[in-house]
């Protein structure tokens, strides 16, 4: 055993070296998990049929359908509101893929269906110590359980499919230490936003990101993911938080656990960074003077806290950023009126999430021409959701209450934010267009989104909780 | 077999687009996404930027303006091609025409998939960046045999890129061949670590 200290990130990757990186060759890196779905698999399937071959490991392969499914229920003839008729198509494709190569399809039909980053770690799919992978970029999220999750391309889900396993290169790693306590009211989503602009748009392009400080290990579970997930909004790879109790008591009882869980759950509390690990780069924030934050630009790194309003632009990009959005430099951001409010996503789609909102929006009204929709990350969190009465909660102050997708966070099933719609939105991109051509995104926590519906304009939540 | 063809030298004039942070959504809006083949998705390259709502061309947009098989080089500003990783994104870019990407950031799995489709990410310095910002109408000459990327005036830059990849576009490497390739070492990892199906 070599005595030199580890990063979290270190240990896990070198578990996973199938043979190791020369300066010529990328390491091959074997993946623990591969998650699917239906836009970012068809052409992978394809590869592998034009090639004779079959998924070589589909009891570690997983699908799932999220990103085009309409999230209107079907009608009495049970067909479904597909947007486009190619929509449908791609759902079907990826039906018959996964039954022909013997993979499992979280269908419709399934009680587990969801938005992937919220499904795997809901069936327990998603372990510490894993190597995790997805045709998505937010794959970042499963991090939150001390595994390597990164995003890849369709060429490379096809390597993954055929081999379960991918050349890469070792990232650099750094750590991002998060001080201090949260005020009162501040998420986990408020954090991330905070250290995006920090690190700026890019500024972890490169980087495996680790979490950590006592901000870090005070998050739930939930707020740990939506930390993780906005990673890739740096620019990261990926981003990992080490293992604790709380992760240990959260994927208990899940389906997919190992049988012997005490003794995995021994195995998970091991991993995390050695003292005097060294990264390659580090980054230590101050968590008691975050403010609940919403962005108001075009990438997620152009944001602040609520309460100092728009900023003056300071350079070229910004001068666009605001142009596009309709904001003008020290306005309050009171001025600007909000058309939709959109709650969901692999960010914010869980169940805690959806009571921070739900909490907020108890026994109060939706602001006269505001459209707010709210979509459950799963099925599961969809069926909790209602056993707790929070779609009544919704419904009740004016909101619509769908099933289970991506929905309006990638806007490619039909909930689109009209051109020139200002969206607060609890999701993880606010580029131009995003949530729709010509849409204007606000990206906020799910207490930040649902005060902005009641008040009609975006507003810091803290003046809208309640006691319970 | 091979993804793609071989790539070593070309010249060709540039085309800028300036903005900094082109992510994704922009190269292809997702509502696109819903394809099952790669084939024509130059098409709606940067779909939202270059058609008006009512399908029509906007005429100053770069894209509009220049002749794809005389312009293979696309010059974007800093961080070029952040955001999700569609790969759907270099699809659309190679099939527009482009053979090369240049920035002084490329997003970590844009790059990526533009390898794997014979679109070679250039990372340049602030300096040579404003070189091609200042003269749009330049013609280069890459040479990945050399990694070098010569301006019109005469300025030779060399390049970084990763070697594997490198030998890929050179020789034309299959990517999914080669690692399919390592299955006995995958076999014998397997059954070390007890991960053995």
């Amino acid at each position: 055993m070599s005595s030199t200290p580890k990063s979290l990130f270190e240990k896990v990757w070198e578990r996973h070296i199938v043979e190791d990186e020369s300066a010529d060759r990328p390491a091959v890196l074997y993946i623990d998990l591969h998650l699917v779905h239906e836009v970012t698999s068809p052409q992978a399937f394809s590869e592998l049929e034009a090639r004779g071959l079959k998924v070589r490991r589909p009891d570690r392969t997983f699908a799932t359908l999220d990103h085009s499914i309409p999230t209107l229920g079907p009608d009495a003839e049970g067909n479904r509101p597909y947007f486009t008729p190619q929509a449908k198509a791609q759902v079907e494709t990826l039906e018959r893929n996964t039954a022909a190569h013997g993979v499992k399809l979280f269908g419709w039909g399934s009680e587990n269906r969801g938005v992937v980053h919220v499904i795997g770690p809901e069936m327990g799919l998603t372990q510490p110590g894993y190597t995790v992978v997805c045709g998505d970029s937010h794959t970042s999220t499963h991090g939150a359980f001390g595994c390597i999750a990164f995003g890849i391309g369709t060429s490379e889900v096809g390597h993954v499919l055929a081999t379960q396993c991918l050349a890469q290169r070792k990232p650099k790693t750094m750590r991002i230490t998060v001080n201090g306590e949260l005020k009162p009211g501040v998420s986990g989503k408020d954090v991330a936003l905070a250290i995006i602009q920090r690190l700026g748009f890019g500024g972890g392009t490169g980087y495996a990101l680790e979490y950590t400080g006592p901000v870090i290990e005070a998050l739930d579970m939930e707020g740990r993911m939506t930390v993780c997930n906005l990673s890739i909004e740096a620019g990261a790879r990926c981003g990992m938080i080490a293992p604790d109790q709380k992760t240990v008591e959260w994927l208990r009882g899940r389906a997919y656990v190992p049988a012997d869980y005490d003794a995995a759950a021994a195995e998970w509390l091991k991993l995390k960074t050695d003292d005097g690990a060294v990264f390659d780069d580090e980054i230590v924030i101050d968590g008691s003077v975050i403010e609940p934050m919403a962005t108001w630009g075009t990438t997620p790194d152009q944001g602040g806290a609520i309460s100092k309003g728009v900023p003056v632009a300071s350079n070229e990009n910004e001068v666009k950023a605001l142009n596009y959005m309709g904001l003008h430099g020290g306005d309050s951001r009171s001025v600007a009126k909000v058309d939709v409010v959109f709650i969901g996503s692999c960010t914010n789609g869980r169940l805690a999430d959806l009571r921070a909102a739900a909490d907020i929006l108890r026994g109060r009204k939706v602001a006269e021409g505001v459209r707010m929709l709210v979509v459950p990350g799963s099925e599961q969190v969809r069926i909790d959701a209602v056993a707790e009465g929070l779609d009544k909660v919704f419904t009740d102050a004016g909101a619509e209450w769908r099933l289970p997708g991506c929905s309006m966070c990638i806007a490619m099933n039909g909930d689109f934010v009209a051109p020139g719609q200002l969206a607060v939105s609890t999701s993880n991109r606010n580029f131009e267009g995003r949530q729709g051509p010509g849409s204007r995104t606000v990206l906020a926590s799910p207490a930040t989104a649902a005060a902005s519906a009641i008040a009609g304009h975006v507003v810091d939540p803290r003046d809208y909780l309640q006691s319970a | 077999m091979s993804n793609q063809e071989p790539i070593n030298t070309f010249s060709s004039r540039i085309a800028v687009l300036p903005e900094a942070n082109i992510d994704t959504d922009q190269i292809i809006p997702a509502r696109f996404l819903t394809t099952t083949t790669k084939a024509g998705l130059g098409d709606v390259a940067f779909n939202d930027w270059r058609y008006n709502a009512d399908g029509s061309k906007k005429a100053d947009f770069i894209l509009n303006t220049i002749d794809a098989s005389e312009h293979r080089v696309l010059v974007g500003g800093d961080n070029f091609g952040c955001g999700s990783s569609r790969e759907h994104a270099p699809w659309a870019l190679t099939d527009f025409g482009f053979k090369a990407v240049i920035s002084t950031n490329i997003a970590d799995i844009f790059k990526s998939n533009s390898l794997k489709n014979g679109l070679l990410p250039i990372v340049v310095t602030p300096e040579i960046h404003e070189k091609l910002l200042k003269n749009p109408q330049q013609r280069v000459t890459i040479d990945l045999e050399a990694n070098s990327l010569t301006l019109e005036d005469g300025t030779v830059f060399t390049f970084a890129i990763e070697a594997f990849a490198r030998q890929c576009l050179l020789e034309g490497v299959d990517a999914m061949g080669w690692i399919l390739n390592r299955l006995p070492s995958i076999e014998s990892y397997e059954q070390k670590t007890g991960k053995a199906a």
